[in-house]
Protein backbone atom coordinates (compact mmCIF):
# COMPACT_ATOMS: atom_id res chain seq x y z
CA UNK A 1 0.00 0.00 0.00
CA UNK A 2 1.32 3.70 -1.03
CA UNK A 3 2.19 5.31 2.14
CA UNK A 4 1.67 9.05 2.98
CA UNK A 5 4.61 11.17 2.29
CA UNK A 6 5.75 13.29 4.47
CA UNK A 7 7.78 16.56 2.56
CA UNK A 8 9.24 19.12 4.14
CA UNK A 9 9.64 22.16 2.92
CA UNK A 10 13.21 24.50 2.56
CA UNK A 11 12.66 27.77 0.87
CA UNK A 12 15.91 29.01 -0.33
CA UNK A 13 17.39 32.35 -0.78
CA UNK A 14 20.82 33.10 -1.96
CA UNK A 15 22.05 29.60 -1.50
CA UNK A 16 20.49 29.62 2.15
CA UNK A 17 17.41 27.85 3.48
CA UNK A 18 15.38 30.11 4.89
CA UNK A 19 11.98 30.83 6.52
CA UNK A 20 9.31 33.56 6.82
CA UNK A 21 6.07 34.00 8.16
CA UNK A 22 3.09 34.40 5.89
CA UNK A 23 5.86 35.12 3.49
CA UNK A 24 7.82 37.81 5.35
CA UNK A 25 10.32 38.42 7.61
CA UNK A 26 12.57 35.39 6.35
CA UNK A 27 15.10 34.19 8.92
CA UNK A 28 18.43 31.84 8.20
CA UNK A 29 18.02 28.37 8.72
CA UNK A 30 20.84 26.84 7.84
CA UNK A 31 22.89 25.36 4.78
CA UNK A 32 20.98 23.64 2.38
CA UNK A 33 22.80 20.31 2.45
CA UNK A 34 23.18 20.08 6.26
CA UNK A 35 19.61 20.07 6.72
CA UNK A 36 18.65 17.98 3.67
CA UNK A 37 20.42 15.47 5.05
CA UNK A 38 19.22 16.03 8.37
CA UNK A 39 15.46 15.52 6.91
CA UNK A 40 16.50 12.30 5.02
CA UNK A 41 17.75 10.69 8.25
CA UNK A 42 14.40 11.06 10.29
CA UNK A 43 12.53 10.12 7.52
CA UNK A 44 11.53 12.36 5.29
CA UNK A 45 9.91 10.80 2.14
CA UNK A 46 10.81 14.02 -0.32
CA UNK A 47 12.17 17.21 0.23
CA UNK A 48 10.96 20.29 -2.12
CA UNK A 49 13.50 23.46 -2.43
CA UNK A 50 11.88 26.36 -3.29
CA UNK A 51 13.51 29.31 -4.27
CA UNK A 52 11.72 32.10 -3.19
CA UNK A 53 13.47 34.82 -4.69
CA UNK A 54 13.66 33.82 -8.56
CA UNK A 55 10.32 34.19 -9.77
CA UNK A 56 9.62 37.56 -8.10
CA UNK A 57 12.97 38.76 -9.45
CA UNK A 58 12.44 37.04 -12.86
CA UNK A 59 15.28 34.53 -12.81
CA UNK A 60 15.51 30.90 -12.75
CA UNK A 61 16.67 28.61 -10.40
CA UNK A 62 20.35 28.66 -9.52
CA UNK A 63 21.93 25.22 -10.43
CA UNK A 64 24.97 24.63 -8.11
CA UNK A 65 23.09 23.82 -5.08
CA UNK A 66 20.86 21.12 -6.48
CA UNK A 67 23.70 19.67 -8.00
CA UNK A 68 25.31 19.48 -4.71
CA UNK A 69 21.85 18.18 -2.92
CA UNK A 70 21.55 15.58 -6.23
CA UNK A 71 25.36 13.93 -5.16
CA UNK A 72 24.26 13.48 -1.11
CA UNK A 73 20.72 12.79 -1.11
CA UNK A 74 19.17 9.64 -1.84
CA UNK A 75 15.56 10.71 -1.50
CA UNK A 76 13.75 12.26 -4.05
CA UNK A 77 13.36 16.21 -4.25
CA UNK A 78 11.28 18.83 -6.43
CA UNK A 79 12.85 21.78 -6.91
CA UNK A 80 10.63 25.15 -7.31
CA UNK A 81 11.41 28.36 -8.55
CA UNK A 82 11.28 30.55 -11.58
CA UNK A 83 11.16 27.38 -14.11
CA UNK A 84 9.44 29.29 -17.35
CA UNK A 85 11.00 27.13 -20.23
CA UNK A 86 12.06 23.69 -20.79
CA UNK A 87 15.49 24.55 -21.42
CA UNK A 88 15.50 25.84 -18.02
CA UNK A 89 13.64 22.40 -16.62
CA UNK A 90 16.43 20.41 -18.06
CA UNK A 91 18.98 22.17 -16.55
CA UNK A 92 17.08 21.19 -13.01
CA UNK A 93 16.62 17.98 -13.94
CA UNK A 94 20.40 17.13 -15.44
CA UNK A 95 21.46 18.59 -11.99
CA UNK A 96 19.63 15.57 -10.10
CA UNK A 97 16.18 16.92 -9.35
CA UNK A 98 13.26 14.27 -9.64
CA UNK A 99 10.64 16.97 -10.61
CA UNK A 100 10.47 20.57 -11.11
CA UNK A 101 7.18 22.61 -9.58
CA UNK A 102 6.35 25.07 -11.77
CA UNK A 103 3.91 27.88 -10.09
CA UNK A 104 3.85 31.81 -11.70
CA UNK A 105 4.99 30.52 -14.74
CA UNK A 106 2.33 28.03 -15.64
CA UNK A 107 -0.32 30.35 -14.73
CA UNK A 108 0.90 33.02 -17.10
CA UNK A 109 1.90 30.41 -20.07
CA UNK A 110 -0.38 27.23 -19.26
CA UNK A 111 0.76 25.34 -22.12
CA UNK A 112 4.20 25.35 -20.57
CA UNK A 113 3.03 22.52 -18.55
CA UNK A 114 2.46 20.66 -21.62
CA UNK A 115 5.63 21.10 -22.97
CA UNK A 116 7.15 20.09 -19.77
CA UNK A 117 5.04 16.94 -19.63
CA UNK A 118 6.07 15.56 -23.44
CA UNK A 119 9.43 16.60 -22.53
CA UNK A 120 10.20 14.55 -19.26
CA UNK A 121 7.07 12.91 -18.50
CA UNK A 122 4.05 14.06 -16.41
CA UNK A 123 5.55 12.77 -12.50
CA UNK A 124 8.28 15.21 -13.29
CA UNK A 125 6.02 18.16 -13.20
CA UNK A 126 4.09 19.62 -10.02
CA UNK A 127 2.11 22.31 -10.31
CA UNK A 128 2.12 24.75 -7.07
CA UNK A 129 -0.98 26.74 -6.72
CA UNK A 130 -0.87 29.82 -4.18
CA UNK A 131 -4.43 29.46 -3.17
CA UNK A 132 -6.36 32.25 -1.31
CA UNK A 133 -10.11 33.11 -0.49
CA UNK A 134 -11.60 36.32 -1.51
CA UNK A 135 -14.27 38.29 0.20
CA UNK A 136 -16.98 36.90 -1.68
CA UNK A 137 -15.90 33.04 -0.35
CA UNK A 138 -14.37 32.02 -4.06
CA UNK A 139 -10.82 30.71 -3.64
CA UNK A 140 -8.72 32.19 -6.45
CA UNK A 141 -5.16 31.62 -6.96
CA UNK A 142 -2.14 34.25 -6.30
CA UNK A 143 0.93 34.96 -8.72
CA UNK A 144 4.86 36.43 -7.60
CA UNK A 145 4.15 35.36 -3.68
CA UNK A 146 7.60 34.25 -3.25
CA UNK A 147 7.71 38.60 -2.30
CA UNK A 148 4.60 40.24 -1.21
CA UNK A 149 5.18 43.41 -2.88
CA UNK A 150 5.01 41.50 -6.20
CA UNK A 151 2.27 39.33 -5.66
CA UNK A 152 -0.89 39.21 -7.94
CA UNK A 153 -3.98 38.28 -8.07
CA UNK A 154 -4.95 37.21 -11.35
CA UNK A 155 -8.65 36.27 -11.00
CA UNK A 156 -8.12 32.43 -11.96
CA UNK A 157 -10.40 30.40 -9.29
CA UNK A 158 -8.49 27.96 -7.62
CA UNK A 159 -10.17 24.72 -8.60
CA UNK A 160 -10.86 25.61 -12.45
CA UNK A 161 -7.10 25.89 -12.15
CA UNK A 162 -6.79 22.40 -10.56
CA UNK A 163 -9.02 21.05 -13.64
CA UNK A 164 -7.03 23.08 -16.19
CA UNK A 165 -3.58 22.06 -15.17
CA UNK A 166 -4.00 18.24 -14.90
CA UNK A 167 -5.89 18.63 -18.71
CA UNK A 168 -2.46 20.50 -19.98
CA UNK A 169 -0.42 17.02 -18.15
CA UNK A 170 0.27 17.96 -14.77
CA UNK A 171 1.54 14.88 -12.61
CA UNK A 172 1.09 16.08 -9.44
CA UNK A 173 -0.25 19.21 -7.54
CA UNK A 174 0.92 21.40 -4.24
CA UNK A 175 -2.16 23.56 -3.32
CA UNK A 176 -0.62 26.19 -0.73
CA UNK A 177 -3.42 27.36 1.37
CA UNK A 178 -1.82 30.91 2.19
CA UNK A 179 -4.49 32.05 4.66
CA UNK A 180 -3.30 29.22 6.81
CA UNK A 181 0.56 29.42 5.82
CA UNK A 182 2.92 29.76 8.54
CA UNK A 183 0.02 30.14 11.25
CA UNK A 184 0.19 26.71 12.44
CA UNK A 185 -3.77 26.21 13.12
CA UNK A 186 -4.07 22.92 10.80
CA UNK A 187 -4.59 22.87 7.11
CA UNK A 188 -7.24 24.42 5.23
CA UNK A 189 -8.87 21.12 4.74
CA UNK A 190 -12.10 22.39 3.72
CA UNK A 191 -10.50 23.78 0.65
CA UNK A 192 -8.23 20.57 0.17
CA UNK A 193 -11.24 18.38 0.21
CA UNK A 194 -12.76 20.53 -2.54
CA UNK A 195 -9.67 19.98 -4.58
CA UNK A 196 -9.12 17.02 -4.35
CA UNK A 197 -12.62 16.44 -5.55
CA UNK A 198 -11.42 18.08 -8.84
CA UNK A 199 -7.93 16.23 -8.29
CA UNK A 200 -7.04 12.77 -9.78
CA UNK A 201 -3.61 13.04 -9.95
CA UNK A 202 -1.27 13.24 -6.25
CA UNK A 203 -2.52 16.16 -4.50
CA UNK A 204 -0.01 17.71 -1.66
CA UNK A 205 -1.36 19.73 1.44
CA UNK A 206 0.59 22.82 2.03
CA UNK A 207 0.67 25.53 4.46
CA UNK A 208 -0.78 25.67 8.06
CA UNK A 209 0.82 22.74 10.20
CA UNK A 210 1.28 22.97 13.91
CA UNK A 211 1.01 19.80 15.59
CA UNK A 212 0.60 16.32 14.86
CA UNK A 213 -3.04 15.86 14.73
CA UNK A 214 -2.93 18.27 11.91
CA UNK A 215 -1.30 15.78 9.81
CA UNK A 216 -3.90 13.12 10.79
CA UNK A 217 -6.47 15.41 9.94
CA UNK A 218 -5.97 16.19 6.73
CA UNK A 219 -5.31 12.67 5.32
CA UNK A 220 -8.31 11.26 7.29
CA UNK A 221 -10.45 14.44 5.93
CA UNK A 222 -8.79 15.53 2.56
CA UNK A 223 -7.90 12.30 1.35
CA UNK A 224 -4.50 13.97 0.57
CA UNK A 225 -1.20 11.92 -0.73
CA UNK A 226 1.22 14.22 1.36
CA UNK A 227 1.54 16.65 3.69
CA UNK A 228 4.28 19.26 3.35
CA UNK A 229 5.45 21.88 6.56
CA UNK A 230 8.60 23.71 6.72
CA UNK A 231 8.39 25.76 9.84
CA UNK A 232 7.13 23.04 12.56
CA UNK A 233 10.37 20.98 11.16
CA UNK A 234 12.89 23.16 11.14
CA UNK A 235 11.95 24.59 14.74
CA UNK A 236 12.26 21.35 15.79
CA UNK A 237 8.49 21.43 17.12
CA UNK A 238 8.01 17.94 15.50
CA UNK A 239 10.17 15.61 15.05
CA UNK A 240 9.08 13.20 11.77
CA UNK A 241 9.98 10.43 13.58
CA UNK A 242 7.26 11.04 16.52
CA UNK A 243 4.74 12.03 13.41
CA UNK A 244 5.20 8.77 11.85
CA UNK A 245 4.59 7.02 14.99
CA UNK A 246 1.74 8.98 15.66
CA UNK A 247 0.21 8.24 12.08
CA UNK A 248 1.27 4.50 12.46
CA UNK A 249 -0.99 4.39 15.29
CA UNK A 250 -3.74 6.05 13.98
CA UNK A 251 -3.89 2.99 11.19
CA UNK A 252 -2.43 5.37 8.50
CA UNK A 253 0.44 3.62 5.90
CA UNK A 254 3.72 5.25 6.61
CA UNK A 255 7.27 4.55 5.93
CA UNK A 256 9.77 4.33 8.62
CA UNK A 257 13.30 5.55 8.06
CA UNK A 258 16.05 2.53 8.65
CA UNK B 1 37.21 -1.01 -18.76
CA UNK B 2 34.69 -0.13 -17.16
CA UNK B 3 33.73 -1.98 -14.40
CA UNK B 4 29.90 -0.70 -14.29
CA UNK B 5 27.96 1.47 -17.54
CA UNK B 6 25.14 3.24 -17.12
CA UNK B 7 23.37 2.83 -20.77
CA UNK B 8 22.08 6.28 -22.37
CA UNK B 9 18.48 5.68 -23.49
CA UNK B 10 17.19 9.43 -22.53
CA UNK B 11 15.72 10.20 -19.53
CA UNK B 12 15.92 13.41 -17.71
CA UNK B 13 17.53 12.16 -14.20
CA UNK B 14 20.06 9.78 -15.69
CA UNK B 15 22.50 11.79 -13.26
CA UNK B 16 20.92 10.34 -10.26
CA UNK B 17 21.74 6.86 -10.64
CA UNK B 18 25.05 7.81 -11.34
CA UNK B 19 25.35 9.74 -8.16
CA UNK B 20 23.96 6.96 -6.10
CA UNK B 21 27.04 4.83 -7.52
CA UNK B 22 28.81 6.90 -6.63
CA UNK B 23 28.31 7.18 -2.89
CA UNK B 24 29.10 3.25 -3.27
CA UNK B 25 32.45 4.10 -4.65
CA UNK B 26 31.49 3.33 -8.21
CA UNK B 27 31.89 5.48 -11.04
CA UNK B 28 29.83 4.57 -13.67
CA UNK B 29 30.51 6.06 -16.74
CA UNK B 30 27.62 7.36 -18.64
CA UNK B 31 27.60 5.78 -22.63
CA UNK B 32 25.95 4.69 -25.67
CA UNK B 33 28.96 2.93 -27.32
CA UNK B 34 27.85 -0.50 -28.28
CA UNK B 35 31.62 -1.50 -27.76
CA UNK B 36 32.40 0.13 -24.70
CA UNK B 37 28.77 -1.56 -23.24
CA UNK B 38 29.88 -5.52 -23.93
CA UNK B 39 32.86 -4.57 -22.41
CA UNK B 40 31.52 -3.78 -19.16
CA UNK B 41 31.43 -6.09 -16.42
CA UNK B 42 28.31 -4.89 -15.35
CA UNK B 43 25.38 -2.58 -17.22
CA UNK B 44 22.68 -0.35 -15.93
CA UNK B 45 19.54 0.66 -18.11
CA UNK B 46 18.12 3.60 -16.39
CA UNK B 47 15.22 4.68 -18.00
CA UNK B 48 12.59 7.74 -16.93
CA UNK B 49 10.34 8.66 -19.36
CA UNK B 50 7.91 6.20 -21.99
CA UNK B 51 8.77 3.07 -22.92
CA UNK B 52 8.37 3.76 -26.78
CA UNK B 53 10.87 6.92 -26.35
CA UNK B 54 13.55 4.54 -24.68
CA UNK B 55 12.90 1.77 -27.71
CA UNK B 56 13.30 4.44 -29.95
CA UNK B 57 16.49 6.12 -28.51
CA UNK B 58 17.87 2.35 -28.49
CA UNK B 59 16.99 1.45 -32.15
CA UNK B 60 18.56 5.05 -33.71
CA UNK B 61 21.77 4.23 -31.15
CA UNK B 62 21.50 0.57 -33.28
CA UNK B 63 21.61 -0.24 -28.92
CA UNK B 64 19.06 -3.24 -29.15
CA UNK B 65 21.04 -6.71 -30.42
CA UNK B 66 23.60 -5.37 -27.95
CA UNK B 67 21.73 -5.34 -24.80
CA UNK B 68 20.28 -8.38 -26.04
CA UNK B 69 23.10 -10.13 -26.21
CA UNK B 70 24.38 -9.15 -22.56
CA UNK B 71 26.07 -11.94 -20.83
CA UNK B 72 27.41 -10.00 -17.50
CA UNK B 73 24.90 -8.92 -14.88
CA UNK B 74 22.07 -6.51 -16.62
CA UNK B 75 19.84 -4.26 -14.21
CA UNK B 76 16.69 -2.09 -15.99
CA UNK B 77 15.22 0.54 -13.86
CA UNK B 78 11.97 1.89 -14.02
CA UNK B 79 11.32 2.14 -17.79
CA UNK B 80 14.35 0.60 -17.89
CA UNK B 81 12.97 -2.68 -16.36
CA UNK B 82 9.92 -2.26 -18.24
CA UNK B 83 11.71 -2.73 -22.01
CA UNK B 84 13.43 -5.95 -20.54
CA UNK B 85 10.03 -7.60 -20.84
CA UNK B 86 8.44 -8.65 -24.26
CA UNK B 87 6.33 -5.29 -24.76
CA UNK B 88 4.60 -3.10 -23.41
CA UNK B 89 1.09 -1.35 -23.69
CA UNK B 90 2.98 2.30 -23.69
CA UNK B 91 2.42 3.08 -27.03
CA UNK B 92 2.23 -0.53 -28.20
CA UNK B 93 5.83 -1.03 -27.70
CA UNK B 94 7.50 -4.03 -28.91
CA UNK B 95 10.26 -4.38 -26.21
CA UNK B 96 14.01 -6.36 -25.55
CA UNK B 97 11.96 -9.45 -24.96
CA UNK B 98 14.45 -10.56 -22.71
CA UNK B 99 11.79 -11.43 -20.06
CA UNK B 100 8.77 -13.01 -20.83
CA UNK B 101 5.22 -11.11 -20.75
CA UNK B 102 3.78 -7.56 -21.03
CA UNK B 103 3.92 -4.31 -19.36
CA UNK B 104 0.17 -3.03 -18.25
CA UNK B 105 -1.66 0.36 -17.63
CA UNK B 106 -2.08 0.95 -14.18
CA UNK B 107 -5.98 1.44 -13.77
CA UNK B 108 -6.55 4.18 -11.20
CA UNK B 109 -10.21 5.48 -9.54
CA UNK B 110 -11.05 7.77 -7.33
CA UNK B 111 -8.83 6.45 -4.60
CA UNK B 112 -6.34 5.17 -6.43
CA UNK B 113 -4.26 7.88 -8.33
CA UNK B 114 -1.92 7.04 -11.25
CA UNK B 115 0.98 7.33 -11.58
CA UNK B 116 1.79 5.52 -8.91
CA UNK B 117 3.89 7.83 -6.94
CA UNK B 118 5.68 7.28 -3.35
CA UNK B 119 6.78 4.88 -1.15
CA UNK B 120 5.56 1.37 -0.94
CA UNK B 121 6.32 -1.79 0.17
CA UNK B 122 8.51 -4.65 -1.48
CA UNK B 123 7.07 -8.05 -0.39
CA UNK B 124 9.10 -11.06 -0.98
CA UNK B 125 8.23 -13.73 -3.40
CA UNK B 126 11.46 -16.20 -3.58
CA UNK B 127 14.83 -15.96 -3.07
CA UNK B 128 17.36 -13.85 -4.38
CA UNK B 129 21.06 -12.41 -3.59
CA UNK B 130 19.63 -9.31 -4.98
CA UNK B 131 17.67 -9.33 -1.72
CA UNK B 132 20.17 -9.53 0.69
CA UNK B 133 19.69 -7.22 3.74
CA UNK B 134 16.40 -6.12 1.80
CA UNK B 135 13.61 -6.88 4.83
CA UNK B 136 10.11 -8.59 3.23
CA UNK B 137 8.00 -5.22 3.33
CA UNK B 138 10.92 -2.73 3.61
CA UNK B 139 9.95 0.43 1.54
CA UNK B 140 11.20 1.65 -1.71
CA UNK B 141 10.60 4.59 -4.15
CA UNK B 142 8.45 4.55 -7.05
CA UNK B 143 7.22 6.75 -9.96
CA UNK B 144 5.01 4.87 -12.91
CA UNK B 145 1.90 4.30 -14.76
CA UNK B 146 2.99 1.11 -16.00
CA UNK B 147 3.79 -2.08 -14.72
CA UNK B 148 3.90 -5.69 -15.61
CA UNK B 149 2.01 -8.99 -13.79
CA UNK B 150 4.19 -10.68 -11.08
CA UNK B 151 5.16 -14.10 -13.27
CA UNK B 152 7.75 -16.40 -12.59
CA UNK B 153 10.86 -14.45 -12.00
CA UNK B 154 9.17 -11.87 -10.27
CA UNK B 155 11.59 -11.65 -6.88
CA UNK B 156 9.68 -9.23 -5.11
CA UNK B 157 6.01 -7.28 -5.63
CA UNK B 158 4.50 -4.53 -4.80
CA UNK B 159 0.64 -3.39 -4.47
CA UNK B 160 -1.31 -0.62 -6.19
CA UNK B 161 -4.93 -1.36 -6.97
CA UNK B 162 -3.42 -4.71 -8.33
CA UNK B 163 -0.36 -6.43 -7.50
CA UNK B 164 2.62 -5.50 -9.70
CA UNK B 165 6.33 -6.63 -10.08
CA UNK B 166 8.60 -5.00 -8.22
CA UNK B 167 12.00 -6.90 -8.71
CA UNK B 168 12.84 -9.61 -11.66
CA UNK B 169 15.19 -11.57 -12.13
CA UNK B 170 16.08 -13.97 -14.80
CA UNK B 171 19.35 -15.39 -15.36
CA UNK B 172 21.66 -12.43 -16.03
CA UNK B 173 19.00 -10.29 -16.05
CA UNK B 174 17.89 -8.09 -13.50
CA UNK B 175 14.66 -5.43 -13.16
CA UNK B 176 13.81 -2.86 -10.32
CA UNK B 177 10.45 -1.36 -11.11
CA UNK B 178 11.14 1.47 -8.22
CA UNK B 179 14.15 3.93 -8.44
CA UNK B 180 17.03 2.54 -6.08
CA UNK B 181 18.47 5.90 -6.37
CA UNK B 182 15.68 7.45 -4.72
CA UNK B 183 14.98 5.11 -2.11
CA UNK B 184 17.25 5.50 0.66
CA UNK B 185 19.14 2.71 2.35
CA UNK B 186 16.65 0.11 1.08
CA UNK B 187 17.99 1.16 -3.22
CA UNK B 188 21.43 1.74 -2.01
CA UNK B 189 21.49 -2.22 -0.61
CA UNK B 190 19.76 -3.10 -4.00
CA UNK B 191 22.46 -1.37 -6.18
CA UNK B 192 25.10 -2.08 -3.74
CA UNK B 193 24.11 -6.32 -4.43
CA UNK B 194 24.21 -6.16 -8.18
CA UNK B 195 27.46 -4.72 -7.88
CA UNK B 196 28.62 -8.26 -5.96
CA UNK B 197 25.81 -10.28 -8.01
CA UNK B 198 27.34 -13.17 -9.45
CA UNK B 199 24.27 -14.48 -11.60
CA UNK B 200 23.99 -18.61 -10.97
Amino acid sequence: MLSKRIIPCLDVRDGRVVKGVRFRDHIDMGDIVELALRYRDEGADELVFYDITASPQGRSVDRDWVDRVAQVLDIPFCVAGGIRSVEEARGVLHAGADKISINTPALERPALIGELAAAFGNQCVVVGIDSQRDPDGQWRVRTHSGDPDAMRAPGMCTLDWVVQAQQHGAGEIVLNCMGNDGVRRGYDVEQLRAVRAVCDVPLVASGGAGNLEHFADVFRDADVDGALAASVFHSGDIAIPDLKRMLSAQGFEVRHAA
Amino acid sequence: MSRVVLVDAGGANIGSVRHALQRLGVDAPLTSDAVTIRNAERVILPGVGAAGAAMHRLRELELVDTIRSLQQPLLGICVGMQILFESSDEGQTTCLGLLPGNVDKLAGNAQLRVPHMGWNRLVHRAKSPLLDGIEDGAHAYFVHGYAAAPGDHCIAESHHGVSFCALVQCNNVAGAQFHPERSAATGSRLLDNFLKWTPA
